[in-house]
């Protein structure tokens, strides 16, 4: 057991990064995580496309980079023990381009999600130049001090379906993390704050008591072509307990300790993951097919 | 409480940090903004000074010769409750001299050719100072087309584009605007006595009620005539936003190439800020 182990340090990066400026996106991005590497967190979470900025259109080839590419590389040397992950468009070998959060650490990439879910309705466009992920993994991150933790990152939209955390809990994931480029919208008086933010919070809360994990949300900040990113970066604990935020809608970093116990507490209380009855979704989603 | 009641306090965060990342993520000094001494222009001006500071916005009130001198005197007292700069920029002398080779009694034409003239000042001034025009066109005017393409219309940036007019009001109120202005019929001021609610012929109170449930709900129009309100103004208000598309985008361009500008150029106005 990882009882005696220390919690594990988490750090959100809420950055407005600089639309089609590769270079200094990365750079931003390393002297960040180096940063928050010698404070010694673990985890350091950058928002969705943190590498090059969101509403891209037509700039998406040429903000992809490759998994064995440079980039990635010196990332991986600038996180130190730490372990990053960015956001970014990842060009496949075959010149598809993914949006996706990529866990990246000394030892090079551990981990890619692209992203399953792109939104293309209202203001968002994402399958114009984007190609769509198939598949919603976990991976055990190894830290030192700090144990293994099964991670699962689902970015922004994906987590708006709830058979995606839905599957990560099915794997047993102890801390699923949402990577998130989230333009505001909503301002009626009948709302005590901004409608997208006040969704997510209670989308956050929800997932993270009824999959009895934890769940960190890392929005970005900054404005594109008039659309407003409005931060609120946060943790929930397995129990849906807020543990950090919402941050403000400002460049900043918020920094937290997961203790893992707290998963062993809420899975006694709530055995909700025990109880699940897969079988019963197996047969239905037989039945139901494809819609 | 209306569907239209906006969280004033929010929607003021938003646009002061969007004025302020707007402006000084591409280099620029700072905002210039044609202040008429109406409620939109006022607001825009007032959020702009919020944002950035007095000394780094520049209203310009631009009367004609006709414009109502109450106008001017509204103007002035906006930039005085702020401690702001005003410069007042007369622009007779050019319309007139125009109008003297191309006489016209058309209130129209000559409303418009003051409206561009008015422009031509402030991107002037935005060259000189570095400053982006800043835009006051409200959602209403917008949707309506109940402005001057290249006139008023012409601007970088645009706060208030996503607040109807009445939105407008309940904002100006919560900042603090001179009460004045918060009662003053709305005027475009082209010509004197002129009122933006007899030209088009319904109020904004009843308009933006329209338009909320047509644009921002979609409702299909027969569900408005269930919800009561007169079809013959839902038609004329339908009739006026889709009469005046072309207002609100670029000129067309015709498709030769495998890649248009508009068409299939797609790149965000913010590319590389």
């Amino acid at each position: 057991m990882t009882e005696r182990e220390r919690p594990l340090r988490v750090s959100l990066v809420q950055q407005a990064p600089r639309l089609g400026d590769l270079r200094y996106n990365l750079e931003a991005t390393e002297s960040r995580l180096a940063e928050e590497s010698r404070a010694g967190q673990d985890l350091v979470v950058f928002p969705e496309l943190s590498l090059c900025g969101y509403f891209l259109k037509d700039l998406v080839p040429e903000m992809a980079i490759r998994l064995d590419g440079p980039e990635l590389q010196q990332l991986g040397r600038a996180a130190g023990r730490a372990q990053a992950m960015v956001g970014a468009v990842i060009e496949s070998r075959d010149h598809l381009f993914f949006n996706a959060a990529v866990i990246v650490g000394g030892e090079g990439v551990l981990h890619v999600h692209r992203k399953v879910y792109l939104p293309t309705y209202g203001m968002f466009d994402e399958q114009r130049y984007l190609a769509t992920g198939s598949a919603v993994q976990a991976v055990d991150l190894r830290f030192a001090g700090a144990g293994t933790w099964r991670v699962g990152a689902l970015v922004c939209e994906d987590l708006w379906h709830p058979s995606a955390p839905y599957i990560l809990s099915r794997r047993g994931t102890d801390l699923i993390v949402c990577p998130s480029a989230s333009p505001g919208r909503g301002v009626a008086a009948s709302e005590p704050e901004l409608g997208t933010a006040s969704l997510w919070s209670s989308m956050l809360k929800t997932y993270s008591a009824l999959f009895t994990t934890f769940v960190a949300y890392c929005n970005r900040v900054g404005f594109e072509d008039g659309h407003y990113f409005w931060g609120g970066s946060s943790v929930h604990g397995p129990e849906g307990q807020a543990l950090a935020g919402p941050a403000a809608d400002q460049p900043g970093v918020t920094r937290t300790s997961l203790d893992r116990r707290l998963l062993r507490r809420a899975r006694i209380a709530y055995p909700l993951l025990r109880d699940e009855r897969t079988d019963i979704l197996n047969s239905a989603l037989g039945e139901v097919g494809q819609r | 409480m209306s569907e239209l009641d906006i969280n004033p306090e929010l929607v003021r965060r938003i646009l002061k940090s969007f004025i302020r990342d707007e402006v000084l993520k591409v280099g620029a000094l700072g905002v210039v903004v044609g202040v008429s001494g109406g409620i939109d222009s006022a607001l825009a001006y007032w959020l702009a000074v919020e944002a950035l500071g007095p000394q780094a916005v520049l209203g310009v009130a631009m009367p004609y010769r006709q414009s109502s001198g109450e106008s001017l005197e509204d103007a002035r007292s906006v930039a005085g409750a702020l401690s702001g700069q005003l410069t007042v920029a007369d622009i007779s002398p050019q319309v007139d001299a125009y109008f003297e080779q191309f006489p016209t009694e058309n209130r129209t034409r000559r409303g418009n050719k003051m409206a561009r003239e008015r422009m031509s000042v402030l991107y002037d001034i935005s060259q000189d100072r570095s400053m982006l025009v800043l835009g006051t066109s409200n959602k209403s005017e917008l949707l309506l087309g109940y402005g001057t393409l290249y006139g008023d219309m012409a601007h970088a940036l645009n706060p208030l584009g996503d607040l109807y007019k009445t939105q407008i009001y309940q904002l100006a109120e919560h900042l603090g605007l001179p009460p004045n202005l918060l009662s003053k019929r709305p005027s475009a001021d082209l010509f004197a006595g002129q009122l933006d609610e007899e030209d088009l012929g319904f109020t904004y109170a009843q308009a933006d009620l329209i338009l909320f449930r047509l644009v921002d709900q979609r409702l299909p129009t027969p569900e408005l005539y269930e919800l009561g309100f007169p079809p013959q103004v839902v038609q004329a208000v339908l009739e006026r936003v889709r009469r005046n598309q072309f207002k609100r985008r670029q000129p067309l361009i015709a498709k030769l190439s495998s890649r248009t500008i508009e068409i299939d150029f797609r790149y965000p106005r913010d590319w590389g800020y």
